[in-house]
């Protein structure tokens, strides 16, 4: 095991590091994408159920057809690091569009109200009242998402590109347990660490759901 | 997409039933191998959350499992199974079965806590037994969440058993599994169009079930409404603030 580690450091920080940016770059286009699909279902009631529906058949879709059905879709080749970014990104937005229009509706239509006779415009309202006050629903779906895209990733082995995924296919090849050993405990420890960035993000922008808490308890 | 996309989807050879590598039986098995993990998972988790919830005891795990099998790569534990109990239906079966208890016990648990307290003394005052507060009430009033817990499990195993092709095993996975190897794109999508469309249909016919099985109590449909005068809401609950409404919420879906 400790003999692995020596001789393959190189490969072994080299897959962490595709790993790191297969599972990061979804997540980041996946909240761009989602917020204002997310807003448009809580502005548009109509449209709330068709995307909520939408959005879960997405989710429902088992992760190794929709990678490889992305290159199909884009015209793009079928072993291209792209189709894991983009398939990601359709299960984040899927995960978050749900949340990001919770996390609105949670918002007290009082306050909104306020916010409106105190001569806030919509988008103002939106971004400087609406969203705080949602943002600790939306900051729990993020976790969520980041958590299950890192373990995701490594479905992209099956394709050629699947950052710790590939030390699982090798160790498949070679019928030896360390490279999956290390490829599974690297892939906890990162979304350990993710989830326990989102949290510190979460305790620094939304103080007042610790204060309230503390007062409650 | 064209035509050659589709060849092999739209091919009816196929889809010849019974003949061994045809769409029909891959789908079988890909069932046959999902219900075998979901039922032995559930037959672990249910009692577990059934218990952790009643009592209170040993929360932590129900609390960190959910966590601890979403961060899971579900490659690496088929495969680790695999290279380390040799090739076979069983290490995928442990693999899946690990991968579906997660969800189950955490919808259980927490289902089970979220029970009004007042509804568990009133019952407990009409003399109901233990096990009765737990079948008769804490149950059916779970069974909202817990039902959407078994359905993650389902779609959770449905995607996992098709990545498990790789070491393997039949279903759906196989036309994915071998059509990348052999470079026939059109044996690939054959593959994940079925899938696909296989885990959508088993999520609807699940939601059908759950509506049905879920007391219209819970949900207010199906209610014939008695003309009841409009009482004021009590004034126990406290003023909605919008702060403290979120607040609480978050801890639901992430613990």
């Amino acid at each position: 095991m400790i003999q692995y580690l020596q001789n393959n450091g190189p490969v072994i920080q080299a897959a962490l590091s595709q790993h790191v940016y297969l599972a990061l770059v979804p997540v980041l286009l996946g909240i761009v994408v989602s917020l204002p699909i997310g807003y448009l279902a809580v502005r548009f009631n109509f449209l709330y159920h068709p995307l909520l529906n939408l959005s879960g058949i997405l989710y429902a879709v088992p992760s190794l057809a929709l990678i490889v059905l992305v290159p199909s879709v884009l015209g793009i080749r079928i072993l291209d690091p792209l189709n894991i970014i983009v398939a990601l990104t359709v299960y984040t937005v899927a995960l978050l569009v749900r949340v990001v229009a919770d996390g609105l509706k949670s918002v007290d239509p009082l306050v909104a109200e306020a916010a409106s006779a105190m001569g806030y415009r919509r988008l103002r309202r939106l971004v400087s009242v609406e969203l705080p006050i949602a943002l600790p629903v939306m900051l729990a779906g993020l976790r969520v998402a980041t958590v299950a895209n890192v373990s995701l990733v490594s479905v992209g082995a099956l394709i050629g590109v699947g950052g710790l995924g590939t030390l699982f296919t090798r160790g498949q090849q070679l019928n030896y347990a360390p490279p999956i050993i290390v490829g599974i405990v690297l892939s906890v420890v990162l979304a350990a660490i993710l989830d326990g960035i989102i949290v510190l993000i979460q305790r620094r922008t939304t103080p007042w759901v610790r204060a309230a808490g503390r007062i409650a308890s | 997409m064209n035509d050659g996309l589709l060849s092999y989807l739209l091919d009816g050879s196929n889809w010849q039933f019974g003949a061994t590598g045809s769409i029909p039986s891959l789908i079988l098995t890909h069932l046959w191998y999902t219900i075998q993990a979901v039922v032995v998972a559930a037959a672990i988790a249910l009692p577990l959350g059934l218990y952790i919830g009643h009592t209170g005891k040993l929360s932590f795990i129900a609390i960190n499992a959910a966590n601890a099998g979403r961060s899971l790569p579900t490659l690496g534990l088929i495969i680790l199974l695999v290279v380390l109990m040799g090739r076979g239906f069983l290490p995928v079966l442990i693999a899946l079965v690990i991968l579906a208890i997660p969800p189950i016990l955490t919808t259980t648990y927490a289902g089970i806590r979220a029970v009004d307290p007042a509804a568990i003394d009133a019952a407990k005052g009409m003399g109901m037994r233990p096990m009765q507060v737990l079948f008769k009430l804490e149950v059916p009033m779970a069974l909202p969440l817990i039902s959407s817990g078994l359905r993650n499990a389902l779609l959770q195993v449905i995607a996992t058993s098709t990545v498990a092709a790789y070491v393997g095993i039949g279903g759906l996975g196989r036309l994915l599994v071998d059509g990348i190897a052999l470079n026939a794109y059109e044996r690939v999508v054959a593959g994940a169009v079925v899938v696909a469309a296989l885990a959508i249909l088993v999520d609807l016919i699940a939601a059908v079930v759950q509506r049905s099985v879920i007391s219209p109590g819970l949900t207010g449909r199906r209610v014939t409404r008695r003309p009841t005068k409009t009482v004021p809401a009590p004034s126990t609950s406290p003023a909605p603030t919008g702060q403290p409404g979120p607040g609480t919420r978050t801890k639901a879906p992430t613990s």
